[in-house]
């Protein structure tokens, strides 16, 4: 491997780790919270892209179209969990099952919607040309979801950190019930994470479908990087989510070139291995 | 009433059970005669993915660690089986033998890394291992074909018509339904309930629990291993599709749609998916959608899948019948209500301002 292709996959794995942890994220957050592990937030991710590719093709107005996205998979997750989840509440096992079940009717619906060819999302002329970096010509829009990644973990941060909203949400990570008791509307609260992971998968959607393609089990494709990059980091740690998603990142860049007869192996071992030897992830503790 | 439960899943009289027994087994041995070769493939699924399922129920119904990969495990089966008839040209014999051997070994390994966590956990390890097994089904080339999946899994001689190899499969199933009822009615059996019922309690009795949980575990990949056998068999064919999330969670839907906890809604459920997903959609293009909303209905209204639902219907009708008893569970379900509400989550939500 020359020092040149070094640098392209050192470039494309980071930015593959911007898209990961923007979708991971959002995944571990709910967890932390409200200890529901949503498999359908592949499915969210896809619908969320899809959604889109359709505002795009309409308007041609490429913000607007995250904005719509976004929205859509929030109201969506905003129905999953008031209407369904909420039936649920505690019993983590049902709900794990609940979200395979709409993430198969999301999949199927999806596909009804928009057929099964692969959609590709064009970015305006803007963002979709190519910058130099340390001598490589490197495509624009990565670089810009690497930003957009390294931003929206940074604002999350400071909102957990730093705001009363992020006080109480930690709060409500580290003991929902007295947190209840000391009279904070927990549900409101757990229907707003949600929400905003659902929003958050959504807008990585339409990311992702520039960044990757949208097409018909790109939806569990994804949910699995990121399930291994949350199982990785330790579910409900954002920290945990960020190293993760550089890891799985990486480990997917390189081992691309070096180790193309096993692609998936690449991944999914260096997961085993490192639960093997932490259980509960990297940054993880037992729920 | 108490004792009647135990006699039999749906809490009906011994009698009675085993007449249904007998009925189902008339039925069964009857199968090839009476429906065509299609659906006699179709049966023959049924108790294939019945088999799988019923090693997930033992996990996730008995133990109360529901596995979301345990299609890999049917896979290690299937891709061994193929392997030593394929590529090494062994004795049908010894092919099955070591197929069986190396799912154990796939399976002890992964039992290791799995037990030793809890709940949800326990699920997404599982996953991630079947996914392992999913990524090198599909990338593995010179064992399994990559996705042109291993093709000329024979089957052994004597039952190489449908008919014949559907016998084979029943002969199969029918003796590890019975093991797996003995095993579940054995000390083991009741441990492992016991360890879903509340792990500290029976750690301070004194049971290895992780001990425990990897013989289940082992227990529960051999079953599985031979499901992959037949599995191999029947398509003479094995691919990273079979083995995949979507094929897991399928057996993991079985379990819940017949009911968790029963030797007896696993194979229900399994029936369900294989006549679903093979007539559905014949009619219907949406038939994901459909599975999926079912899965969803399911687990919303009928957490105890549909054994736990006929039991209930037989429990509520035997309890109309004995004034009795009914008094005496009236009395006991109010008496638990009173317990239970102040420590419902709506009791204190009440104080909350928002």
């Amino acid at each position: 491997m020359t020092v040149e292709v070094a640098v392209f996959q050192l470039f494309n794995g980071l930015t593959f780790a911007a898209l990961l942890f923007l979708l991971a994220s959002g995944f571990t957050l709910v967890y932390g919270l409200m200890r529901i592990m949503n498999l359908a937030h592949g499915g969210f991710y896809l619908v969320g892209g899809y959604v889109g590719l359709s505002v795009l093709l309409a308007t041609k107005n490429f913000l607007l179209a995250i904005l719509t996205a976004g929205l859509a998979i929030a109201l969506l997750g905003l129905i999953t969990e008031r209407m369904l989840l909420r039936r649920l509440r505690g019993d983590t096992m049902a709900e794990v099952l609940l979200t395979i079940g709409l993430a198969y009717a999301l999949g199927d619906v999806a596909l009804a919607i928009w057929g099964g060819d692969p959609r590709n999302i064009v970015v305006p002329s803007a963002i979709g040309s190519s910058v130099q970096l340390v001598g490589l010509t490197y495509p624009m829009f990565r670089i810009v979801v690497l930003g957009v990644g390294i931003a929206v973990g940074g604002a999350i941060w400071a909102l957990q950190e730093r705001t009363r909203l992020g006080a109480t949400i930690r709060a409500g990570v580290d003991d929902g019930e007295t947190l209840q008791a000391m009279g904070i509307n927990v549900k409101a609260l757990f229907t707003l994470m949600f929400c905003f992971g659902a929003f958050l998968a959504g807008v990585t959607g339409v990311l992702g479908g520039a960044f990757l393609t949208l097409y018909p089990g790109a939806d569990f494709d994804i949910l699995l990087f990121a399930l291994v990059v949350v199982i990785i980091g330790g579910p409900g740690s954002l920290a945990g989510a960020a190293l993760g998603s550089v890891l799985v990142g990486l480990i997917d860049a390189f081992g691309k070139v070096l180790l193309p007869e096993l692609t998936y192996f690449t991944i999914f071992l260096p997961m085993a291995l490192i639960l093997t030897w932490r259980p509960y992830g990297l940054f993880g503790r037992p729920a | 009433m108490r004792e009647g439960i135990r006699n039999s899943e749906f809490g009906i009289r011994k009698g009675a059970a085993a007449a249904v027994v007998g009925l189902v087994a008339v039925f069964a041995l009857l199968v090839p005669y009476m429906f065509s070769p299609f659906y006699t493939g179709l049966f023959t699924q049924a108790l294939v993915f019945g088999l799988l399922a019923l090693s997930v129920g033992l996990l996730g119904g008995y133990l109360g660690l529901m596995p979301l990969g345990h299609a890999a495990l049917m896979g290690v089966a299937a891709y061994g089986l193929g392997f030593f008839i394929v590529h090494v040209h062994s004795p049908m014999g010894a092919a099955v033998g070591l197929a069986l051997l190396v799912t154990l070994a796939v399976a002890l390994v992964f039992g290791l890394m799995a037990v030793r966590t809890t709940g949800v956990f326990f699920t997404m390890i599982t996953l991630a291992q079947g996914m392992l097994v999913w990524g090198g089904a599909f990338k593995w080339y010179a064992v399994t074909g990559a996705e042109n999946g291993l093709r000329g899994i024979v089957r052994p001689a004597f039952a190489a018509s449908y008919w014949e190899f559907y016998y084979l499969t029943l002969l199969v199933f029918a003796l590890c339904w019975a093991v797996l009822w003995l095993i579940v009615r054995s000390p083991l059996g009741l441990s492992l309930q016991g360890i879903r019922e509340s792990e500290s309690r029976m750690r301070t009795l004194g049971f290895n629990i992780t001990a425990h949980k990897l013989l289940a575990f082992l227990i529960s990949g051999f079953f599985a291993g031979v499901s992959g056998v037949l599995f191999g068999w029947y398509n003479n064919f094995i691919s990273p599709g079979s083995v995949g999330l979507q094929a897991s969670a399928d057996a993991v839907l079985m379990v819940i749609i017949g009911g968790s906890g029963t030797l007896l809604g696993p194979v229900i459920g399994a029936a369900i998916i294989v006549f679903i997903k093979n007539i559905l959609s014949i009619y219907v293009a949406r038939w994901p959608t459909i599975m999926g909303l079912i899965f969803i209905a399911v687990i919303l209204f009928a957490r105890e899948g549909l054994v736990g639902l006929a039991r209930n219907i037989i429990t509520r009708r035997r309890t109309n019948e004995t004034p009795n008893l009914a008094g005496l569970n009236g009395e006991r379900g109010a008496r638990d209500g009173g317990l239970r509400a102040p420590a419902a989550s709506g009791g204190i939500e009440r104080i909350s301002p928002g």
